[in-house]
């Protein structure tokens, strides 16, 4: 069973499926983006990725440039439509016949970008940016822009000296809670979190985690929160789910795959974090050479050109997610994991 | 289970954010403010407005009518006979048919440009913002307008429908629609792309409804800059049709046609029959840098 | 029959380092006495650096360490007078014991590349698209030291080495696009290290990469720093990486110098409330169930700078005197600096 946060979530109104439910299921999702002019290839950004996210938990998504965090995050919310492979919602399919409709998803779920300078309107007033989902979703104006005083100020910000104000005289720890207040002001179960302190200074950052971590439990939220920084999605997440060039390469809790990783990738990335102590510096670089490009993926396991236990196997046969036998619904794709792959460090049954 | 007044104090135990320190002052307030201190700016904005309203109110200032000759009184230098600004080569008032001529050209500089821009900018908008091969039929489309040199595809338009106002304005406008067009797809494409549009689509609003209050405001600023300074251009080709005889019919007074009209007389009064040249680049040139000086105030990034 | 112009340039470049060895020893490489720098702009003036004073050796890595704001890149690009019109610097900036700030321009420009290099957070803005890397470094080359265009390519192809780019000499006639960011930056790397500068400086330049890549690039610049024997100044706003590379921090708050001292020192025993702030708050391995302790607020306008302390509103161990007037340098140990009044103000 997968780790639940301690406190027990108390049921929405919304609930369909029940507490042993997960909420979001994601099967197989395929997202391939042509090249223009390149006949025939494309950009394999998420390349048949499967996870679920039980109620009430934080899933946190981690992997570097090029790994499709960011697509698998608009697949999620069907901003970008899958190619293949499917979702389900608390136990009904999305964008199916007899499952739930996608404006309906976006009721349930909800997104907050990272904070570029365009994650909000410069021409449009904080209250205004915020009351617009609530305008959307049928409110009157008078009732969203009540609804958007009240979610400022459950983020810190006072109503009255933010919501006139526009983006630019913002800091960029005010406007992530801003981009947090908007997401929230429909009322979601769900939110994603793309990259939402990656841009922020780091003392601000903490700020922004702890208001996270109370809005979840105030809301009873379910979180998923995509970050290339390991610090931080350990500190947040109860499971981890780790990605590399479209696809899933290990998966299982949070303390579990910082403790004892058991992909060849997790453990590069996990040695590659700075030491914070001057007198243990790192001094080999875990692994070479830089991400590939998502255009010509290597073949079969994607990591071979940087693994250091690379061997034949691994060019040809893709593998497949397999538990590890020590943890609870720890999983990783390697090789090595399988006793019948013919990797010579396979484990033994 | 945690108490449900224990979970509120977290929250209220927040740090109440510091307010930023500028004052609360809106987009339009804001382009106010820095227009109220670029002086050139100011300067040639208030010669633009003289000239409208010198123009609106031709039939009362003009002191002679300008449709008025006379035998004696042709090509007569400045200051004779009360005529401050001589007489053309039929001895009409120069000044009173400059004034008037005004009316005409300014009609034709604003009025097909702002119909290119509602059109045009109609088109780029959708086409931006649907993208794929509706923006690719209307885009290539235009390229094909776009390619043909203004001047020439001005005339040709206008000569092949037979002259006139009308058609000279007719002209015009289809000559500034491609560009038009072009400005609002280049910005709604930019737009489209950032992640507030994402946030809108992500509560489920509509096209319309992002277009209505995510793109139009942004879009607006670029395609009114753009077509600010079209106007200079008009006021140029329009002249340069009527010029051509390809724009109002004698004897209505217009800036392009008197000088045609004049041109043969140059070697007599020079002064007087360079006047429509100089009224016309006058008025080009102050509606150019007053636009620029819109461009520098409206197109801050923020 | 006059000498050809790169005859010239080649003498102005070999004149530098002369004077260098002249000067080695003691004396340090860079030196900054109560640097001030404001942008006077039409609607406010901001005071981005507010008296900040250091010195860097030979062979000495010094980081810089501040958030945004701070006034780290500002104080950065006033070493090699990088920066804009509206920019009044006030103070002394010496390197190699010449005075950065009364320099004519032709001086300054055999300065910058050729003693002083610089390496920028962004390689794909800082490397020109229109030009292939070999192009670019062999460009630097012939205007600092006078090579002719085949051996700036055998130099170049050397430096690609150096830096550790793999197949060196198809990349030489690779255009920026055509690399990935981590190769980009080496390209970089390459590029400021053509001309043997004694002095590097490095503004942010692994913030933009992934973690693996970021490890790699900083083990090289560590590794090169050493062989080459250069000074390197080194701004962030990570504390893990200032572990990683420094030998000597300086925290920066609001455009001052608020802590410096040794590296084992100040993120060891940190003696400014702030860099303690900074240090709790930096999310690495706290408990799960718990908050982090954050910096309450937010840094302060630098258009409208208090008197007394900056960091005193934010800082919970502040006295009513911090207000007042700015806290003067405290030395808690020999070379570890704290401008803090809760800083006892003898050692022990």
């Amino acid at each position: 069973m997968a780790v639940i946060d301690t406190d027990k979530p108390i049921l929405d109104a919304r609930d369909r499926g029940g507490p042993a439910q997960p909420l979001l299921i994601a099967r197989d999702l395929k997202k391939h983006f042509p090249v223009k002019g390149a006949r025939g290839k494309s950009v394999q950004a998420v390349d048949g990725v499967s996870f679920d996210v039980q109620k009430g938990e934080t899933l946190g998504i981690v992997g570097e440039s090029g790994c499709g965090k960011s697509t698998l995050a608009r697949l999620l919310l069907h901003l970008v439509v899958p190619d293949a492979g499917e979702l389900v919602f608390d136990g009904e399919g999305v964008d199916t016949p007899d499952g739930i409709r996608v404006d309906a998803l976006r009721r349930q779920v909800q997104m907050v970008f990272q904070d570029s300078y365009a994650s909000l309107n410069p021409r449009m007033p904080i209250r205004d940016s915020v009351a617009f989902g609530p305008f959307i979703q049928g409110k009157k104006k008078p009732a969203a822009r009540e609804i958007a005083r009240d979610t400022l100020r459950k983020v810190g910000l006072d109503p009255e000296l933010f919501g006139p104000r526009y983006p630019h005289e913002l800091s960029g720890g005010q406007k992530q809670r801003v981009n947090i207040a908007r997401a929230l002001a429909t009322g979601p179960r769900m939110v994603i979190l793309d990259e939402p302190v990656s841009a922020l200074d780091k003392s601000v950052e903490a700020q922004v985690l702890n208001l996270l971590r109370a809005l979840k439990r105030q809301f009873n939220l379910t979180y998923v929160f995509i970050s290339h920084d390991l610090s931080v999605v350990q500190y947040i997440s109860d499971r981890v789910l780790v990605m590399y060039l479209g696809r899933v390469v290990e998966l299982g809790p949070a303390d579990a795959i910082f403790d004892k990783p058991q992909h060849p990738y997790t453990q590069a990335l996990l040695g590659s974090r700075p030491s914070m102590d001057p007198a243990r510096r790192i001094e080999e670089p875990p692994i070479t050479g830089d991400p590939p490009n998502p255009i010509d993926p290597p073949s079969g396991c994607r990591f071979h050109t940087r693994c250091p236990f690379a061997e034949p196997v691994c060019e040809t046969r893709d593998p497949p997610l397999g538990f590890w036998r020590g943890g609870e619904a720890h999983a990783a794709a390697c090789h090595m994991l399988d006793p019948h792959s013919g990797h010579s460090l396979a484990r033994d049954a | 289970m945690a108490d449900i007044a224990e979970l509120h104090s977290p929250l209220e135990a927040f740090e109440e954010q510091a307010a930023p320190a500028t004052r609360v002052r809106g987009y339009w307030r804001s382009v106010a403010h820095r227009l109220r201190h670029d002086p050139v700016t100011l300067i040639f904005g208030a010669a633009v407005l003289l000239i409208v309203l010198a123009a609106l109110f031709a039939p009362w200032i003009a002191p002679f009518d300008p449709y008025k000759e006379s035998i004696v009184g042709r090509l007569k230098p400045f200051g004779w006979r009360d005529h401050l600004l001589g007489t053309d080569e039929l001895g009409r008032d120069m000044l009173s048919r400059i004034l008037y001529g005004g009316r005409v050209s300014l009609l034709m500089g604003v009025v097909p440009v702002l119909i290119a821009s509602l059109t045009g900018g109609l088109l780029g908008i959708i086409g931006g913002f649907v993208g794929g091969r509706v923006n690719t039929a209307i885009m290539r489309t235009m390229d094909v307008f776009y390619a043909f040199p203004s001047v020439l595809l001005a005339v040709a338009i206008a000569g092949a429908m037979g002259g006139g106002i009308g058609n000279g304005m007719l002209a015009l406008t289809l000559v500034f629609i491609p560009p038009m067009c072009r400005v609002a797809e280049t910005a709604t494409t930019q737009v489209r792309a950032l992640d507030y549009i994402e946030a809108a689509r992500a509560t489920g609003a509509s096209t319309i409804k992002i277009i209505r209050y995510h793109v139009l405001g942004n879009v607006l600023g670029p395609v009114f800059i753009y077509a600010s300074s079209l106007v200079s251009v008009s006021i140029l080709l329009a002249s340069g049709l009527s010029f051509l005889g390809l724009g109002v019919r004698p004897p209505v007074p217009d800036w392009g046609l008197m000088l045609s009209t004049l041109r043969q007389s140059i070697y007599v009064v020079p002064f007087v029959c360079a006047l429509p040249g100089v009224a016309i680049f006058i008025t080009s040139i102050c509606f150019n840098l007053v636009s620029d000086g819109l461009r520098a105030a409206m197109d801050v990034r923020m | 029959m006059p000498p050809p112009a790169t005859c010239l340039i080649r003498t102005q470049a070999t004149a530098w380092h002369a004077m260098l060895e002249r000067t080695h020893g003691n004396a340090p490489l860079a030196e900054i006495q109560d640097l001030g720098v404001r942008f006077v702009g039409r609607e406010a003036t901001v005071h981005a650096v507010n008296g900040v004073s250091f010195a860097v050796r030979a062979g000495e890595v010094l980081c810089i360490l501040g958030e945004s704001g701070s006034g780290k890149s500002v104080t950065l690009r006033a070493l090699m007078r990088l920066l804009p019109r509206q920019a009044r610097i006030e103070g002394s900036v010496r390197i190699g014991n010449e005075d950065v700030l009364a320099m004519p321009a032709r001086q300054l420009r055999d300065l910058r590349g050729g003693l002083v290099s610089m390496i920028f957070q962004e390689p794909m803005t800082a490397l020109d698209p229109v030009y292939t890397v070999g192009q670019q470094i062999g460009e630097t080359l012939c205007r600092h030291s006078g090579m002719t265009r085949i051996p700036a390519r055998a130099r170049a192809l050397e430096l690609l080495e150096l830096v550790r780019i793999p197949s060196p000499e198809r990349r030489l006639d690779a255009y920026p696009h055509e690399l990935s960011g981590g190769l980009r930056q080496r390209a970089m790397i390459a590029m400021a290290l053509s001309c043997n500068p004694r002095l590097l400086l490095a503004d942010e330049p692994t913030t933009a990469l992934d973690a693996t890549v970021q490890v790699q690039v900083l083990i090289l610049l560590r590794r090169l720093q050493r062989e080459l024997g250069m000074g390197m100044i080194f701004v962030t706003h990570d504390l893990g990486v200032a572990a990683e590379i420094a030998d000597t921090i300086a925290v920066m708050y609001a455009g001052r110098i608020v802590e410096s001292g040794p590296v084992a020192a100040v993120l060891g025993a940190p003696a400014h409330p702030y860099t303690q702030g900074l240090l709790a708050s930096t999310v690495h391995g706290q408990p799960r169930d718990r908050d982090i302790d954050a910096i309450p607020g937010s840094p302060p306008d630098m258009r409208k700078l208090l008197p007394g302390c900056s960091f005193a509103p934010r800082c919970a161990q502040r006295l009513p005197a911090c207000r007042l007037h700015t806290p003067e340098a405290r030395w808690p140990a020999p070379g570890h600096m704290a401008a803090c009044l809760r800083v006892p103000a003898s050692l022990g």
